[in-house]
């Protein structure tokens, strides 16, 4: 098939950057997004224009390095990660947009990468366990309810891709820290450090520059690990709490 | 973003104010809406729920609601400007395409709505609290006598007040407009408050739309009414029946605008 492809070309963190107009033909509907763009830059590369620079790593779906808005789209039309979207959901002849996610928390580094550290700040600031939990056989005598276990292992699906905040309104990272926070606060190993958390971690957010949640649910709609936003709504919780009734 | 770093100051504690204060502002919402719908009974009904408004707690509880009121009302507006500010500054280049998937016009055109219901609000005051926007405020005129002073002809004031038909439509636009805030803010203060998980999610999700729709039903019934003539303006009724009586060489029995108040003492209550 043949596709018209507005791709955003940024040279640097600097630069204003433009959309630039590529048509390619002869792609498959086999491949995947990336591969699409690969077989783009192998051309780019030969006509000796600079490639199209894009994230991306295990291409499985699960490290979450690859991030575009794809026709207004966090990962593009289908839900998971844009190396898991494939050219089957396109036809041809249609116009790709493809755009970095767009955050001020999230400078643009080059075309469509983008600096995605401010979420390993928020981690640093309170996304660990400090409490020593010894091995595997010592972790599996702390007895935890299976709905609680369930839980926890939904919110730590989450890959940090990003789309979460690429697709709010307000640019907000809300389902990214919940997510981060309820995995470890539904944890027995998580408890002591639960207050101290919630508060580390959103304050941080805050100082990173998201907005703020307006509970329309975009990022739930988008995330390719389908985290639910209910942990936000605990995230609320636990802050409110946290806020209002400082630990001793 | 917030220079303020304490935990009180952080973007979901101000979220959670703001549904508080949108909870409050509900409730205070329903429980005008149902004062209302008294005007579908007979006059004395509005006019003795008016009169205890104004003589309960000795007058105290009025202005102190009026001041609860204004507070809410204040800091709910504050702190969304406070928290669009942000998130204005948080995506300072926008998508040039966007294709929202959960969202709706509602949740996506809160500050508009709010903005809208805010100068309703305004609007409302100065037609019916203050008087000065039309004459229909000339209508209520006291009716107790010597012994009852917050006995106001408060039906007569609704009524003619909603006779014009620009101000009943106007005043119908503006509760399709509070709907539309409350269709997504009724369920959404739920999640800003934390209270989102399994049987209550279900339950919150309805919150909003259900509140919407009662308080646009309830609300716009009243305008509605009057136009349709279902209610009727009583005192406009004796007033006509004092200027055939007047013809028949008989003296006026009523007060009204029209005659300055010279007959207040003849009043037909």
């Amino acid at each position: 098939m043949k596709l018209h492809l507005k791709v955003w070309r940024q040279s640097g963190p600097q630069d204003k950057g433009r959309f630039e107009l590529h048509t390619i033909d002869g792609v498959s509907s086999d491949m995947s997004f990336l591969e699409m763009l690969d077989v783009l830059n192998d051309r780019l590369l030969a006509q000796g224009k600079s490639p199209i620079a894009f994230d991306h790593d295990c291409r499985e779906g699960i490290c979450g390095s690859c991030s575009m808005m794809i026709n207004g789209r966090a990962h593009g039309p289908t839900r998971g990660t844009t190396c898991q979207t494939y050219m089957r959901n396109f036809h041809d002849g249609q116009t790709v947009v493809i755009e970095p996610w767009r955050a001020r928390a999230f400078p643009v580094m080059c075309d469509l990468v983008v600096d995605r550290s401010a979420f390993d700040r928020i981690q640093q600031a309170g996304g660990y366990v400090s409490v020593n939990t010894g091995g595997a056989q010592d972790g599996n005598c702390l007895p935890v309810p299976k709905d609680d276990a369930e839980r926890a292992m939904d919110a730590a699906q989450c890959i940090g891709c990003g789309a979460c905040v690429a697709a709010c309104k307000n640019a907000s990272a809300m389902l990214f820290v919940a997510a981060k926070v309820s995995h470890l606060g539904l944890l027995p190993q998580g408890q002591p450090e639960r207050a101290g958390r919630v508060l580390a971690m959103v304050a941080k957010m805050d100082e990173e520059g998201f907005g703020n949640c307006t509970n329309q649910y975009e990022c739930e709609a988008v995330c390719p690990k389908s985290i639910p936003a209910d942990f936000i709504a605990r995230m609320n919780r636990d802050h409110l709490g946290s806020s209002l009734i400082p630990s001793e | 973003m917030m220079t303020c770093a304490h935990p009180l100051c952080s973007s979901i504690v101000r979220k959670g104010i703001v549904g508080l204060t949108g909870a409050l502002m509900i409730v205070f919402v329903l429980g005008h809406m149902t004062g209302n719908l008294l005007i579908f009974l007979p006059p004395e009904a509005i006019n003795s729920y008016a009169e205890f408004l104004h003589e309960a707690g000795h007058g105290a509880l009025i202005w102190l609601s009026r001041l609860g009121l204004l507070t809410i009302f204040a800091v709910h507006i504050g702190l969304t400007i406070s928290l669009k500010y942000e998130n204005k500054k948080a995506r300072p280049i926008a998508y040039a395409t966007h294709q929202p998937l959960a969202s709706n016009w509602a949740s996506r055109h809160m500050l508009l709505t709010g903005l809208v219901v805010m100068l309703f609000v305004v609007y409302h005051l100065l037609h019916f609290t203050a008087g000065v926007t039309d004459h229909s405020a000339d209508w209520r005129r006291p009716i107790g006598g010597p012994g009852r002073p917050h006995l106001l002809d408060v039906h007569s004031m609704v009524v003619n007040g909603f006779q014009n038909p620009y101000i009943a439509s106007f005043y119908i636009v503006c509760q399709i407009v509070l709907g539309m805030h409350l269709w997504h803010g009724g369920s959404s203060l739920f999640q800003s408050l934390g209270i989102n998980r399994g049987f209550w999610k279900r339950i919150t999700a309805w919150a909003g739309p259900v509140v919407a729709v009662v308080v646009v039903v309830g609300n716009c019934s009243i305008p509605i009414a009057i136009q349709a003539r279902f209610i009727q303006c009583h005192a406009d009724i004796e007033m006509k029946k004092a200027e055939i009586d007047s013809k028949n060489g008989k003296l006026p029995r009523l007060w009204s605008p029209a005659n300055g108040g010279s007959a207040s003492a003849s009043q037909p209550h």
